[in-house]
C-alpha cells in the first residue's frame, strides 16, 4: 500500500502542477481580455509566461523524469524565462514612445493608483 | 490531466486571439500575438506527452525561437514608425481619455 503511493507520488506531482499552471494561464487570459488598458493587459499576461509556463513544464519534467526529454523541456524553460522580459521592455518601450499614456486614476484620499 | 492542461491552453488562446480582435491599438494585437506564440509552445510540449512522441519538443524550440523574432521585428517596425511622426502631447487613442 505505501510502496504504491510512494510509486505514484511523482505522478501526482506533475499533475498538480500541471493544473496549477494552467489555473494561472486562464487567469491571465481573462485579465488580458478584461483589463482596460495596456499596461494592465500585459501585467496579466506575463502571470502567464513566467508562473504558468513555469508550473507546466515543470509538471512534465517531473513526469518524463531523467531523459532526454526533461534537458529539452529545461532549454524551453531557459529560453522562456529569458525573452519573456526583453519582449515585455520592448513592447512598454514602443507603447510609450507611441504616446500611450498610462491611465491614472486619483481616488478619495488624494491618493494615486493606476 | 494532459488534455485538463491542453483544453486550458487551448481556452487561453482564444480569450487572446479576442484580445486581438477587439484591441483598439497596434500593441494590444501585438501583445495577444506574442500571448498566443509561448501558449503554442506550452502547447506543442503538452501534445508531445498526449501523443507520446517527444520530437515535437524540438518544434517546440523552434516557435520560442520564432516568436521571439517575429514579435522584436514587428515592434522595430513600430517604433521606427512612431519615432518618424512623433505623438503629440495628448494620449493618441481616445478611449484612454474617457475611461479617465
Amino acid at each position: 500500500m505505501e510502496t504504491e503511493f510512494l510509486q505514484s507520488l511523482p505522478r501526482l506531482l506533475a499533475y498538480a502542477s500541471m493544473v496549477i499552471g494552467s489555473a494561472f494561464i486562464v487567469i491571465g487570459g481573462i485579465g488580458v481580455l478584461r483589463m482596460p488598458e495596456i499596461f494592465t493587459r500585459m501585467h496579466a499576461s506575463s502571470v502567464t509566461e513566467t508562473t504558468g509556463s513555469l508550473f507546466v513544464l515543470a509538471g512534465l519534467m517531473i513526469l518524463s523524469g531523467f531523459t532526454l526529454a526533461t534537458v529539452k523541456l529545461f532549454a524551453i524553460s531557459l529560453f522562456l524565462l529569458f525573452t519573456s522580459p526583453v519582449s515585455t521592455y520592448a513592447l512598454v518601450n514602443t507603447a510609450l514612445i507611441a504616446g500611450q499614456k498610462p491611465v491614472v486614476v486619483k481616488d478619495s484620499t488624494g491618493g494615486v493608483s493606476a | 490531466m494532459l488534455e485538463v492542461c491542453g483544453l486550458a491552453l487551448v481556452v487561453t488562446m482564444g480569450l487572446a486571439l479576442g484580445r486581438g480582435v477587439l484591441g483598439p491599438s497596434i500593441f494590444d494585437r501585438v501583445l495577444a500575438v506574442n500571448m498566443i506564440g509561448t501558449k503554442t509552445v506550452l502547447l506543442l510540449a503538452v501534445i508531445a506527452f498526449l501523443y507520446d512522441r517527444p520530437d515535437f519538443l524540438d518544434l517546440a524550440l523552434a516557435y520560442a525561437l520564432i516568436n521571439f523574432i517575429g514579435v522584436m521585428a514587428i515592434l522595430q517596425f513600430v517604433q521606427n514608425k512612431a519615432l518618424r511622426n512623433p505623438p503629440s502631447n495628448e494620449p493618441v487613442s481616445q478611449d484612454n481619455s474617457k475611461e479617465a
